[in-house]
Order: structure tokens, then sequence, then C-alpha cells
């Protein structure tokens, strides 16, 4: 470390004002600050909360979404070679370092293109605006490519990154300004703008090309979304009128199965574990909100037992625990809506954030079979009505401040 | 204001003087009806799928505004100001019906497409605002003149919207196809190499999006135009 400091010191004159290089400034500073902790201090009073600056607070987040990066790639491995093969029930751990090797074949180069894209689009408007490089790219940049099929075309993806950044966030201002996750952002312009590639029963698994033919990849979300239609199926085989349809479901995706995250699905989303080590490090951290996470979990159970009291077809009967581990329910109620920039910020107003959220991810999800998956259109619903939320949280506190004023 | 005195003494102005000028070309870019003053907003989402129907729906505002924008500032004196909306409310909707009948006559495929939206001319902000804001007032050749520069400027806009919308969105311009063809099958051009067209901008939100953009551009290059914080 103390040679890479050297270099840095020798550097800064040139990128320092008046220097040869100033225009560049942004970019040297954006990477002398990654690898060491900015050396101005605050000059007035200040409201020190904690130590942790933004860089590594996105670095937190990083590591919590490490074990969902690691198993979305052997996942995505594994399920390729289902492609391949044709065998929906091939054994999950054999061949071990050949899928973890093909599933990173498919997943880096999207986080690579993420990153790249990303962070170009911030570097220019960075240098327009004359401000460094903002943080927070960086955890979008490796959300974006955790909740894209795996299938999914590169080109697509980069486009979808700069739509997301310029509209999503730059246009309000750049980093804790943007009103809507910007990742989930990047997804819900490739889910309504290039619906094939985003929605379906083939994009979920790579190696189309290479794929059996009659082979259909469908997920648990599309599974279920057929039992609201007309012609229900369950992993590509279609169920017979009066069949046991939930029996059907709950064998292919099983309860633990679906736990673990061996079912096909966007990459990131799938195992409810590696999602739950990385709430752990947000919450040890302090960097998610559990209140979020909590009341998003009970919201969309509460939602899952209103259907269940409701019934009438499989979809509707399935068990409302069911919910919260199949399709991306888990990882977005830890990774998505606590965001802090896009989520409520008072206290009461987290609660019913995420209550609601949840809440409506199931509502979606179930009664609107065109949207197989909630749980992002209901983020981003939640995400513009924060600040309503908060509106109203502060005014009830004021009413009951001035209440007990009165009464005094 | 001194311009007025100015005109009362001399009532030979020529045609095209400066101020007449001003009417058409302040329209296009500092005061344009959409970017600047957001008017007419809904039509523009709505019809500028593709470039065609953005051109023929320009050219119905033009005509109705223009002939409207004459007719009003002939009857400004004649209108009592207690009943001048309904007055000018008749004239518009006389004008919207011709152009209606006349698209289904002669554009069966394009007043289709239209559809509703043609008969919502009637409610287009644009028209009532230059009624109000400036026939009533003026001679009708500079009504005649302002009209051309708003219907411009409205059309402009337009035309630039269902532009992108058209060509990102279904991959043609005016019906002709620029990136090529993706039926299955025959394809040829991008589509071969996996490019696929983009559905979001068949849709309206992305008009919206694309009529910030273009406000966003136009603020970022004059300045004069930010609203104070």
């Amino acid at each position: 470390m103390k040679f890479l400091e050297k270099i840095i010191h020798k550097h800064e004159p040139k990128f320092a004002k008046g220097g040869k290089l100033e225009k560049w400034n942004p970019l040297f500073e954006s990477f002398t600050t990654l690898a060491f902790t900015p050396a101005h201090v605050t000059k007035k009073g200040s409201h020190i909360r904690d130590g942790v600056d933004l860089k590594r607070t996105m670095m937190m987040v990083i590591i919590a979404l490490i074990p969902c990066l690691l198993f979305g790639m052997y996942n995505a491995g594994h399920f390729e070679m289902v492609a391949e093969t044709g065998n929906r029930s091939l054994p999950f751990m054999d061949m071990f370092w050949s899928k973890l090797g093909a599933g990173a074949f498919i997943v880096l180069p999207l986080v690579v293109v993420s990153y790249g894209v990303g962070l170009t689009v911030e570097f220019i408007f960075g240098l327009i605006n004359g401000h460094s490089l903002h943080e927070g790219f960086l955890v979008s940049g490796m959300l974006i490519p955790l909740i894209m099929p795996a299938d999914v075309p590169l080109w697509m993806v980069a486009v979808a990154t700069v739509f997301a950044v310029v509209i999503g966030k730059e246009i309000f201002g750049g980093t804790g300004m943007n009103i809507v996750n910007v990742a989930l952002t990047a997804r819900a312009f490739l889910f309504f703008a290039y619906p094939t590639s985003m929605s379906g029963d083939t994009v979920w698994m790579a190696g189309k090309e290479k794929a059996v033919d009659g082979f259909t990849g469908s997920t648990a979300m599309g599974d279920l979304a057929t039992f609201m239609g007309d012609k229900a199926s369950v992993g590509g085989q279609a169920i017979a009128d009066g069949a046991d349809a939930l029996g059907a479901f709950t064998h292919e995706y099983s309860i633990l199965e679906s736990i673990m995250g061996n079912i096909p699905g966007s990459i990131g989303e799938t195992s409810v574990i590696a999602c739950l080590i990385g709430a752990v490090i947000l919450l040890i951290t302090g960097v998610g909100s559990f209140r979020i996470m909590v009341s998003f979990a009970l919201g969309g159970l509460a939602s899952g037992f209103l259907m269940n009291a409701i019934g009438g077809n499989a979809y509707l009967d399935l068990p409302a625990y069911y919910h919260l581990v199949i399709g991306g329910f888990a990882f977005g109620a830890i990774f998505m809506a606590t965001d802090p920039v896009t989520a409520a910020q008072t206290a009461t107003g987290k609660i019913i954030y995420g209550f609601v959220g949840g809440m409506v991810a199931i509502l979606i999800r179930v009664l609107n079979p065109a949207y197989p998956e909630g749980v992002m259109l209901a983020i981003l619903f939640m995400n513009v009505m924060a600040p309503i939320i908060d509106h109203y949280v502060v005014e009830a506190n004021v009413k009951r401040r001035l209440k007990r004023l009165k009464t005094a | 204001m001194s311009d007025s005195v100015e005109k009362t003494k001399e009532p030979k102005e020529p045609l095209f003087s400066k101020k007449n000028k001003k009417l058409i070309t302040d329209p296009l870019l500092d005061n344009n009806p959409i970017t600047v003053q957001v008017l007419g907003i809904c039509s523009a989402l709505a019809i500028t799928v593709q470039v065609e129907q953005g051109i023929v729906m320009g050219l119905s505002v033009a005509f109705v505004l223009m002939a409207g924008n004459v007719i009003i500032s002939m009857l400004r004196n004649l209108i009592p100001s207690r009943i001048r909306i309904i007055v000018q409310l008749v004239v518009v909707a006389s004008l919207v019906i011709i152009v209606d009948q006349l698209l289904a006559a002669f554009m069966p495929d394009i007043s289709e497409k239209l559809s509703v939206f043609v008969g919502l001319i009637i409610t287009n902000c644009i028209i009532m605002g230059r009624f109000e804001a400036f026939a009533m007032a003026n001679k009708p050749w500079p009504s005649l003149i302002d009209a051309v520069g708003n219907s411009i400027g409205y059309a402009w806009i337009l035309v630039l919207v269902a532009v992108f919308r058209e060509l990102l969105g279904s991959g043609t311009l005016m019906g002709y196809q620029i990136f090529g063809s993706a039926i299955p099958g025959e394809e040829w051009g991008l589509y071969t190499m996996g490019y696929v067209n983009n559905n979001m901008m068949i849709l309206p939100p992305m008009a919206l999006i694309i009529v910030g953009v273009i406000i966003w551009v136009q603020r970022s290059k004059n300045k004069e135009l930010i609203e104070g914080h």
C-alpha cells in the first residue's frame, strides 16, 4: 500500500487546480478514494453518526451480494447443462467445477458490461458537471446483472444500463437524488422494451441454441402464471383439467429447492439462503434497514394469506410462505427495497413502505398473469410513493406534538 | 409597449417586419408550445408512434390554428368578452370537423390511426391559447403569422419525437425499413445480427421521456429557460 500511496502523491499536483491534467481530476480522485480514505476533514460542526463514508457503505453491499453472485454463477452453469441435456432432474452437485466455470462465462460478461457502460456514463456526466465519479453505481452495477435472465444479450444490458443511469439517475442530479431504484429501472426498461428476451419460458437458461428441441426452461413464476389462465403447465408439461396442479408444482419446485435456489430464474435471485447471508451482512453493518426487510416479508405473507382466503385455483391456493421463497421476493426485499436513497426515510414510514410493497408485489404476481413477477413493479411503485408516505408520517408527528402542547 | 404606440402612428407596417418575423421564429425554440409552454402534450404523446401520423397531425393542427386565428382575429371586435370562449369553441369545432372529414375521405388509413385525436384537436390547449392570447388582441395578418409560427413549433417537435419512436420502435421511417426486416425467415440488415426493436418506444411513457429529454437538452443550451429554483 505504501508504494501506491507514493505514486498517488507524486502525481497529485498534475491533477490539482491549474495542473496539466486538471480536466481529468474527477477520474483521478475517484480512483484514489477507492483505495484510500480522503484526507479532507469537515471544518465546521458536523453530525457524525458513523465513521463510514459512502464508498465503504457501498462496498459492504457488494460484499453482501457476493454469495448471491457465486450461487447465481453456479446455478446458471447448472441450468445451461440442463438445457443442453434436456434433463430437468440433473443432479445439482455433479460436475461442480465445470458448471461453475460455465456459469462464470455467462455471468461475468454481464458484470463487466454493466460496470463498464455504467461507469463510462457516470464518468462523462462527472466530466461535464465537474464532480468526481459518484459511488452510487458501484452497487447498481452489481445488482443489474443479478436481476437479469441468464440468456439476455449483452447489448441489451448495455442499452438498459445507459437508460437507467441517464434517465433514472443523472437527470435528477446524480447519486442520492434518484427517485426510483437504478438497477430496477434497468430491468423495467428491458422488461417493457424487449419482452421476448426478458420473460417467457426460453430466456432463463443460457445456451438456448444448444438446447434439446422442445425443451422449455420455464420458471416457478412462469408456471404459476399459467395457473391463472386456461392451460396450466409445470416445467413444460401440461396439466390435465382437474389434475392436482398445486401438487405438481410443489413436486417440481419443492420448498427446500426453492430455499436452496437450484431452480431456474434471474441470475442472483433464486437462492433464499444466499440472499439471507447478504441480509445478515447488511444488518450487522447497519447498511440495510431491518424494518423494511421484515415488513416487506410480512406484507407478502399477509397478501398470500388473503389469496388463500379467496382461493379457487391452484395459484390462489399456493401456501402463503411459498411466495416468500420463489421468484425475486427475497432478493427484492433485501437488496432492492432497502436502497437508502429511494426507500422511505422515517422509521414508521419504512414499516408502511415495506408492508405495502410486499402486499402489492404478491397482488401483481398472482392477479396479473401478464406480469409473472410483481416484485420489480411493486418496489418501483413504492419508490415513487415513498416521499408521500414520509410526508404523512411527519405530518402526523407534528399533529401529535401540537396536541401535547395544547393540553399541557 | 412602445411598439404598439409606434404602430398607431405608422399604420403601413411591412408584411414581414422584425416584429412579425419574431412571431414566427419565437415559437420554434425559445417559446415552443410543447417544450416551453408545455401545451398540447397529450397529442404529442399519443400520435407520435409513426412519423407519418406526426406530420398529418402537425398539418391538421396547422390548418385549424391558422384558419381559426384569422377568423377569431377578424371577429375580435364583435365578440362580447363574456361569451368569447363559446365563440372560440364553435370556430375550432367547425374547423376540426372539416379536417376530420377530409382525412376520413382522402386518408382513411391515417384517419383510423389518429382516431379520436383529430377530434381532440378541439381541446388542444395550443389552439385555445393562441386564440385567447393573440388573435383576440391582434389584426388578422399578425395572427396568421403567429399561427404559422406556433404550428411549425408544434409540428417539428412532434416529428422529432416520432422519428425517434418510429426508428427505434419499429425500425422504419415513414414506413421505409431502415434497419432491415425482422420478418422471420426473410430477415436482413441489423436483425440478422440479433438486433431487436425497442418495444418501449411504442408505449406512451417513452414519448413522455423523449419530450423530457428534448426539454432537458433545450434548457441546458439556453439557461434563460430554466425556472427559478
